[in-house]
């Protein structure tokens, strides 16, 4: 009984530091690629929580959040890919993975 | 009149969507004749979209149940004033936009991509406006930053490619941020719909968390200074036809998201202090863009930065949101009429770039003697965006000042009246180099509708000094939550 | 309501059209641009004549809106200011244009030149029609945006600073008259002119809000007036063209800023209110300022140009002394000044464009023998520069005569004294250049001469103007008791305004004994 009650909570809990962990990374990591996965990282932090919402209705799972994660799924994996393969013209166009520190402002 | 009772019957919002989306797949299963296709894709959907505001304007906001599905589980699609006037606008300059672009990316091998892209880019935003839940606009708002990173990425080379990597960084970042705030309000409602949303938030914690997080996200995604950095650099090296369509209709994309949610969703949200801090971060956009504007050496540079400084305007809708309801609307009008003028700027620093080979401010005096037909548009369009009569920046100015001083915002005031001085300062150095001595020489030889359509949208800004009253009248048939 | 207002469109499209056309010439349609040019202002001319005939003869009346926002109108009207100030422009562009053919011939950029020329007078126009405050307030920014590629025209470094401080003063005044317009009209709505001003119901709750606005105003349109301390850009738009710096500075710009603040006084807040609310004494004084500031400046300019841009700046301010009187006869010699001072004016920068176009004269110590040389010209220079000092009875005189007794009816007798002050400084630099053109001789050759060893002194198209203009001057004031002198229309405009009827036949009991 107390499991039932106690598990969605972990759930957002656990999605909140997933999107929090991920937030932190996007901001401090150089590599491009760290920089995807964090992004990557902060939604499945999004995800979980929705997820842990479904649990927690009264009569039984809500299925609304799942179709929601499904999809959001579907987004996250094409943005990954887009910025997969900008990531690599990136590293072809400049030779490094990463950005520069400045932008070029004029 | 008649023919317009008939055309009511007719469910017009979806072909709003499947229009682009139809050109966007046949543009890429014939890319022989892909620019046919997209200039076909703008011939009908401004018709379209003119109806639909009409229809809007006579039988007020309409709600589509796409295959009958009711939400949450179904889709909505909900044409209302604004998103009526939204599609509209972007109806208009996307069509400017098509038919410069077939002149613009003759016998380039990027010109497939751009027109599979630029008319998913549109049907994406189409889709957005008509969105009428939370969790919809997320994918919308998703599908308009893939396709504009991929315009961004178009032009190749270095620098174009880092824009769009940092570009599709921030905006995803926003987007996270975005559906944190979905997953929050769907947690604590249970619903996603905005009006239903509308209907039940009231003050607490998960709602407030939302509130910021999304307000964050999009802040981010309109490149609302100081998080701008990303928007010179993607605006200013994309090719002409992207710049205009990113910087006249995409950052209106966020902003009208944002719009929606404070009408709709969360006007009993309190959140004291944020309209003083936008207030705040719009004076740093329109003084920052400004400045950079006047630094700046190269013309499309100088027209990125403005649009910095003109992002800065649209975040007066929370102090004036926060003074009284129908405050928005002066500033849903000052977005229409930089959309179209910034797009007839961008297309005319194109056309003069091509013509010269360059686009360094201090060696296109030739080039802009030689033009003359461009030169105006420019001037025309940047009198616009000063503000100066017979234009749409005109009125637009007049309603954020009357806005203002009806709420007795003297601050705001101030900053429109003075953002309007350096906006003239910056627009009047772009025309300098034309008064300069020396030749006339039109440069590369170009086709005529490069010419012509950055007119035309000039000519459109006068238009729009005199559509003030139509447009406001559209914007009263607005769906808004809440309290109203 | 639209009766008519086709009329004042055409007036305007008169020459809109053919300033548009004019820009996509090539430079070297001469006669399709001469034509298009003379063409345009001729039929302008015509045009206004028959609105005076239809207002005057036939008592119509001419009037158009175009809504721009729920309850705010675009409107165009004709009344007996707006046709003062019409007419006044249509007749100087006129003769203008004329001259700028004359003076730009073979220099590169006309159809430019002649394009904004064009997009300049259809905005003063414009604000001659103006029926409203907010259609006054648009058309005079469109007069900034069209005279700004005048004053950079030349395309040096310096016309590109004058240019830029141009701006600054301008677009900061239009600024401040766009907020100013916003409140009034947030307060009063969107009212027509009216005699008397509309904004008597409001003084009782608003009044330090109606001072605030007032002066808003008076410095938004004090910019183009060259009102102190917001003139210097005046001086140093002097760099432009010649025809440019006689018709931004006889009519088009400076007398814009003066007609808005007329506007306002009589017809926004009236007379009366204004005079309530004490409004009147520190435009008045700053007024006197002006006056004795620019002559002042003046005196001390050795560049001939300059001292004539700081006497504008001077005589600009007789306009504005005249309507802050508050009084029907100082209204009188302040309205007729803004047609006496733009003719005479503008014969003094065409003489001086002859001078600099013929012989290469640029100061005043150069023009030693110039009126032996030159004597059509220099009869011209002389017969203006003696009008403006008020000599009688040339038009200068009517002018300070009427401010004069202005000041006496409104127990401001002080005002006398400053007028004999102003007249006194304005002999100080009005007759050295005189003396030395007619009496001093030239040794050795002059500065840059051009144009020698034709019949005329001058190319023709410079000397007709010249002399044209020179005679309205003289006969402005030799003839200023006839029905059809400016004189009797400025009296009949103020009797309509302070609501007196029997100020020409007052007047004329001074005038004739």
């Amino acid at each position: 009984m107390t499991v039932d009650v106690i598990s969605p909570q972990i759930y957002l809990l656990c999605g909140v530091l997933l999107f929090v962990l991920g937030l932190h990374a996007l901001v401090v990591r150089r590599h491009l690629l760290l920089k995807i996965l964090a992004v990557n990282i902060m939604g499945s932090g999004v995800f979980m929580l929705l997820l842990g919402v479904a649990a927690r209705g009264e009569g039984g799972i809500d299925p609304v959040p799942h179709a929601l994660v499904i999809t959001g799924i579907v987004v996250a994996v094409s943005a990954t890919a887009v910025a997969l393969v900008l990531m690599l013209k990136v590293k072809a166009a400049t030779g490094l993975a990463r950005l520069p520190l400045s932008g070029p402002e004029d | 009149m008649p023919w317009m009772d008939v055309m009511a019957d007719m469910a017009l919002a979806p072909w709003l969507v499947i229009l682009p989306l139809a050109g966007a797949l046949l543009a890429g299963l014939w890319p022989a004749a892909a620019r046919w296709w997209g200039l076909l894709t703008g011939l009908l959907t401004l018709p379209m979209a003119l109806l639909l505001a009409l229809q809007v304007h006579a039988h007020g906001p309409m709600v589509l149940y796409l295959g009958g599905w009711v939400p949450p589980l179904g889709i909505a699609l909900v044409a209302d004033g604004l998103a009526s006037l939204m599609l509209l606008m972007t109806a208009g300059v996307g069509l400017a936009i098509s038919l410069y672009a077939l002149g613009y990316l003759t016998g380039e091998t990027g010109g497939r991509w751009f027109w599979i892209l630029w008319l998913w880019l549109w049907a994406a935003m189409n889709a957005l406006y008509l969105s009428g839940d939370v969790f919809n606009l997320y994918v919308t708002l998703e599908l308009v930053v893939l396709a504009s990173v991929a315009l961004v990425a178009l032009a190749g080379g270095a620098a174009p490619l880092v824009a769009a990597m940092r570009y599709l960084l921030v905006s995803l970042l926003g987007s996270m941020a975005y559906l944190m705030g979905v997953a929050l309000l769907y947690g604590s409602y249970g619903v996603l719909d905005l009006q239903g949303l509308g209907a039940q938030v009231a003050l607490s914690a998960a709602p407030m968390l939302a509130a910021a997080l999304m307000t964050v996200g999009l802040m981010a995604k309109s490149a609302l200074f100081p998080l701008h950095v990303w928007l010179p650099p993607a605006h200013g090296s994309a090719p002409a036809p992207v710049s205009a369509a990113l910087s006249a209709l995409v950052v209106k994309v966020s902003f009208y998201l944002m719009l929606r949610l404070w009408l709709t969703v969360f006007p009993a949200l309190p959140l004291p202090g944020l309209d003083m801090l936008m207030g705040a971060l719009a004076m740093g956009a329109v003084l920052w863009g400004g400045l950079m504007a006047l630094r700046a050496s190269r013309l499309k540079q100088v027209v990125a930065y403005s649009t910095v400084a003109q992002v800065g305007y649209l975040f007066l809708l929370f102090p004036f949101l926060r003074a009284f309801p129908d405050g928005w609307k002066a500033v849903v009008f000052f977005a229409v009429a930089h959309g179209v003028a910034k797009a007839a700027v961008f297309l005319a620093a194109g056309t003069l770039q091509r013509a010269a080979g360059h686009d360094r401010l201090a060696d296109l005096g030739a080039v802009m003697r030689g033009r003359l037909k461009t030169s105006f548009a420019l001037g025309i369009a940047g009198a616009s965006l000063v503000g100066l009569p017979f234009t749409g920046g005109f009125i637009a100015k007049w309603l954020l000042v009357q806005t203002a001083l009806e709420a007795g915002l003297w601050i705001w005031v101030l900053m429109v009246l003075g953002g309007g001085l350096l906006a003239g300062a910056y627009v009047f150095r772009l025309l300098g180099p034309a008064f300069q001595p020396g030749p006339a020489d039109p440069g590369q030889p170009l086709p005529a509708v490069m010419e012509w359509v950055p007119l035309a949208l000039a000519l459109l800004t006068i238009g729009l000094g005199f559509a003030g009253t139509p447009v406001l009248s559209l914007l009263t048939r607005t769906l808004t939550g809440g309290g109203g | 309501m639209e009766t008519g207002g086709h009329m004042l469109l055409l007036i305007l499209l008169s020459s809109l059209l053919p300033g548009v056309a004019i820009f996509f010439l090539k430079e070297q349609q001469f006669a399709l641009r001469t034509a298009l040019n003379l063409g345009g202002a001729s039929l302008k001319f015509l045009l206004i004549i028959a609105l005076l005939v239809g207002v005057y003869r036939d008592g119509k009346t001419y009037s158009l809106s175009v809504n721009l926002l729920p309850g705010i109108d675009l409107v165009l009207a004709a009344d007996a200011l707006s046709l003062l100030f019409a007419t006044l422009s249509a007749v100087l562009w006129l003769v203008t244009t004329i001259y700028a053919i004359g003076y730009l011939e073979d220099s590169p950029n006309r159809s430019r030149f002649f394009g904004f020329f064009s997009l300049c007078v259809s905005a003063t126009v414009g604000i001659a029609f103006s029926g409203n405050l907010i259609t006054l307030l648009i058309f005079y920014e469109i007069l900034t945006l069209a005279t700004w590629p005048l004053v950079v025209h030349r395309g040096t470094a310096e016309s590109f600073r004058a240019g830029r401080v141009y701006l600054a003063y301008t677009l900061l005044g239009g600024a401040v008259l766009l907020g100013a317009v916003v409140w009034l009209t947030l307060l009063a709505g969107s009212e027509p002119f009216a005699a008397g001003g509309y904004l008597r119901d409001l003084s009782a709750d608003h009044g330090p809000v109606l001072i605030m606005i007032f002066a808003m105003l008076m410095a938004g349109f004090g910019v183009k007036a060259a009102l102190l301390p917001l003139h210097s850009w005046l001086p140093r738009a002097m760099v432009a063209p010649a025809p440019v710096s006689a018709l931004l500075h006889a009519v088009a710009v400076v007398k814009a800023g003066a007609f808005g603040i007329v506007r306002v006084l009589n017809d926004v807040y009236g007379v009366d209110l204004a005079a309530d609310l004490g409004v009147t004494l520190p435009l008045l004084l700053l007024a006197v300022l002006t006056i004795i500031y620019g002559s002042v400046r003046a005196v001390f300019a050795e560049d001939l140009k300059q001292r004539l841009a700081f006497s504008t700046i001077s005589q600009v301010s007789y306009i504005i002394l005249g309507v802050a009187l508050a009084g029907p006869i100082g209204a009188v010699g302040g309205l007729v000044h803004l047609v006496h001072q733009g003719v005479m004016k503008i014969t003094l920068f065409f003489c001086a464009g002859n001078f600099a176009e013929t012989l290469g004269i640029h100061r005043v110590d150069e023009m030693r023998g110039v009126g032996r040389r030159m004597p059509w010209t220099m009869t011209a220079f002389t017969l203006a520069a003696l009008g403006m000092i008020g000599i009688p009875p040339l038009a200068g005189f009517i002018s300070k005569w009427y401010l004069g007794l202005g000041a006496l009816e409104a127990g401001l007798a002080w005002v006398t004294v400053v007028l004999v002050v102003s007249s006194l400084l304005n002999a100080l630099y009005f007759l050295p250049p005189i003396l030395r053109g007619w009496f001093s001789r030239r040794e050795g050759p002059w500065p840059d001469e051009r144009h020698g060893g034709g019949r005329l002194e001058t190319h023709w198209m410079l000397l007709l103007p010249t002399v044209a203009v020179a005679t309205m001057a003289l006969g402005m004031g030799l003839l200023a008791s006839l029905t059809i002198s400016p004189l009797y229309w400025v009296t009949f405009i103020v009797e309509f305004e302070y609501g007196y009827d029997h100020i020409w036949s007052a007047i004329f009991e001074w005038e004739t004994p």
